[in-house]
């Protein structure tokens, strides 16, 4: 009796053990579990799954338990050039050092290295994604960190690619320090809901390096975006806080370093953009406020559509701009002040450090040019100069509310 | 052959002797130093040398070239009188004249920017493309210049011709394109402005300059058809064909009515 007992006691303690502490199993070539499949198979929750160095053939992958995947010296897990390689179905589930490469390019479906659909507190940590169509997409998930990832693709066409980083319908996700290339959109945010993107650097991408829409208060802060073909559009959104992140050489014919579209209630703070085409372009923005940003070497610093009302310009600092501002009406229903132009002519006399003369930073030739694009032809020609001066001594067709009130006579910090 | 050789050296003995040559040469290395010393950003130099450009250089060529044959009339009809082709003289004379002159200007700006060479590590090109429109320039206004002044006796009416063109040049065409690009803004019009362009010496080493400035990428489709056309080899061909022309055409005909003119 007191034999069996025993027995049970020991299998209860088996099962207690084998239930709260977490296996770790290996797979590759030369342990026991040989692929990834299998090894899901097998796997319980709260297990953590070592993928070992190799290459691993792998498409149509369901997660559907929580469990950590740590790949040991970056394992290679290939999509082969045909399908999506990873979808996580379960909560908690912890995805780091993996190296994925490969999935198949599709016009009908999104083709993911990683698709978190419908989870939340995952982490996708450390590691490489290569070639793929999509990088990391998630939908309809929450509270996940992306971090550390280097996203890297070479995709030609746009019509005929995907996005680094792609979320939809999601809220509290963090997108930290990764690394995006050669995709189509950069990072891509759709519905989404209070996340913080930061310390991420997203170049050369086809279109654009963040793109988002509909995705209310979220945070951009330190990140990098460089030449991209189209720079960073974003579109009817509000209250996004965009914070210490530097625009830099979007160049070319159709690009922006910030396109702003229906954004409102939005702060625009201590950014840098230099050379752009167009630092800012503002369409149907309202109540945003834009202060202590940094514009240099850019083609226009802000173009200002009309539709515009109620941003506050506050403190920014232009720096030899082709175009400081410009905009496509006489009117103007915006607020600039305390800002330092290198094009400000005027004068201190009570050494205050704010210019007793106005500065109006649209010339007469940068609304021309808005009007008919051609007469740029004419740039920087002696005649330009001479319309310019006369139109700043009398202004008769550019926007006289659209003027720096209070001009500041040094750099600001 | 010898002629023109012994004419054309005589010349540039006599515009380097004269003061005003130096003068030029200063003018142009103040300024340029001056520019350069004062900011580190290579491409509000090449601006500003561009406006230079665009504004000394075809004054000076068509001021300095009218005065100059006006001023050696005598010695025109002196030399004349011995067994020297007019042709060989007129030659010798733009040559002696538009050769020193184009030299102080790139030696003017030249010597300035060579000084601060590390600050245009990348202008490269731009400053290449500055220097061929200067010195094309140059040839091209003052055989404008002689031109005025063969066809002109009268002095007043000669310097008054050459001020008008210079301000024609420089300014006036420019306010003829706008007003005609306004006018015919609903129809697609690259060409015809490329076209109008090309035509005049002082816009198209300007356009040379501002292009590889990468102004282009502001103009989105235009620019696309700018940079395709004067970026590309056809292009370039194209703008140095219309600068050869401008600066031989006035010269031949300036040939054709020294020769039949009755001193």
């Amino acid at each position: 009796m007191l034999k069996i007992r025993i027995n049970f006691l020991l299998l209860l303690i088996i099962t207690v053990y084998h239930s709260s502490f977490p296996k770790t199993l290996l797979v590759g070539k030369n342990e026991t579990i040989k692929t990834l499949r299998q090894a899901f198979e097998i796997c319980e929750n709260g297990d953590i799954l070592k993928i070992m160095k190799g290459s691993y053939l792998e498409n149509n992958l369901i997660l559907t338990k929580q469990i950590s995947l740590l790949g040991i010296d970056f394992p290679i897990i290939s999509g082969n050039k045909k399908e999506k390689i990873l979808t996580v179905k379960a909560n908690n589930v912890v995805i780091s050092g993996i190296h994925f490469m490969d999935t198949g390019a599709s016009f009908v479906k999104d083709n993911a290295a990683i698709k978190l659909d419908s989870v939340s507190n995952c982490l996708v940590e450390n590691n490489k994604f290569t070639n793929n169509f999509f990088g990391i997409y998630l939908a309809k998930s929450w509270n996940c960190t992306l971090r550390n990832n280097k996203v890297i693709s070479s995709q030609k066409k746009q019509t005929y690619s995907g996005n680094g980083i792609h979320l939809w319908y999601c809220r509290d996700i963090t997108i930290e320090g990764n690394t995006v290339q050669g995709h189509r959109d950069g990072i891509y945010l759709e519905f989404v809901r209070r996340s913080l993107i930061t310390h991420n650097t997203v170049s050369k991408n086809l279109r654009y390096g963040l793109h988002f829409m509909f995705s209310d208060s979220c945070k951009y802060i330190f990140n990098r975006f460089e030449q991209n073909s189209a720079g960073v559009a974003v579109m009817f959104t509000h209250h996004v806080q965009m914070l210490h992140n530097i625009f830099i050489n979007n160049w070319g014919d159709a690009s922006y370093g910030l396109l702003l579209k229906e954004i409102t209630d939005g702060e625009i703070y201590n950014n840098k953009f230099i050379r752009n085409t167009c630092g800012i372009y503002l369409e149907g923005c309202n109540r945003n406020s834009i202060e202590y940003n940094i514009f240099e070497s850019n083609g226009w610093a802000i173009r200002l559509m009309a539709n515009s009302m109620e941003n506050i310009f506050a403190k920014n600092n232009f720096l030899g701009n082709s175009f400081e501002v410009t905009t496509n009406s006489t009117r103007n229903y915006n607020t600039f002040r305390n800002n330092y132009w290198s094009d400000y002519q005027g004068y201190d006399l009570n050494r205050d450090g704010i210019g007793e003369v106005p500065h109006h930073p649209v010339k007469l030739f940068s609304l021309l040019v808005e009007k008919n694009r051609p007469t740029l032809l004419l740039m920087r020609s002696f005649f330009v100069e001479l319309l310019n001066t006369a139109e700043k001594i009398f202004p008769v067709i550019t926007p006289e509310t659209l003027v720096d009130n209070y001009p500041e006579m040094s750099f600001i910090r | 052959m010898n002629a023109l050789k012994f004419i054309i050296k005589y010349q540039i003995h006599d515009t380097l002797r004269s003061k005003w040559l130096i003068i030029y040469t200063l003018f142009f290395a103040a300024i340029s130093y001056g520019l350069l010393s004062f900011t580190n950003e290579s491409s509000k130099v090449i601006l500003s040398l561009l406006n230079i450009n665009m504004i000394i250089i075809p004054l000076a060529s068509l001021v300095f070239g009218t005065i100059y044959l006006y001023n050696n009339s005598d010695y025109i009809i002196l030399i004349l009188s011995q067994p020297i082709n007019r042709k060989t003289l007129y030659l010798g004379m733009y040559l002696g004249l538009s050769f020193p002159m184009a030299l102080s200007f790139l030696i003017g700006t030249g010597l300035p920017v060579l000084l601060f060479i590390r600050n245009f590590k990348e202008a490269g090109p731009v400053l290449f493309n500055l220097f061929l429109g200067g010195v094309f320039e140059t040839f091209i206004f003052v055989s404008i210049s002689f031109l005025i002044a063969t066809l002109n006796e009268n002095k007043m009416k000669g310097l008054g011709l050459s001020i008008f063109l210079w301000m024609f040049f420089s300014a006036l065409y420019d306010g003829l394109i706008l007003i005609t690009l306004q006018i015919f803004r609903d129809y697609p019009l690259e060409i015809p402005s490329l076209v109008f362009t090309i035509l005049n010496p002082v816009d198209l080493s300007r356009l040379l300059v501002i292009l590889k400035f990468d102004i282009s990428a502001l103009m989105g489709y235009t620019g696309a058809v700018f940079t395709q056309f004067l970026g590309g080899g056809v292009g370039f061909a194209v703008s140095i064909l219309s600068l050869l022309l401008w600066s031989t055409l006035p010269l031949m005909f300036g040939l054709r009515s020294f020769s039949k003119k009755d001193f």
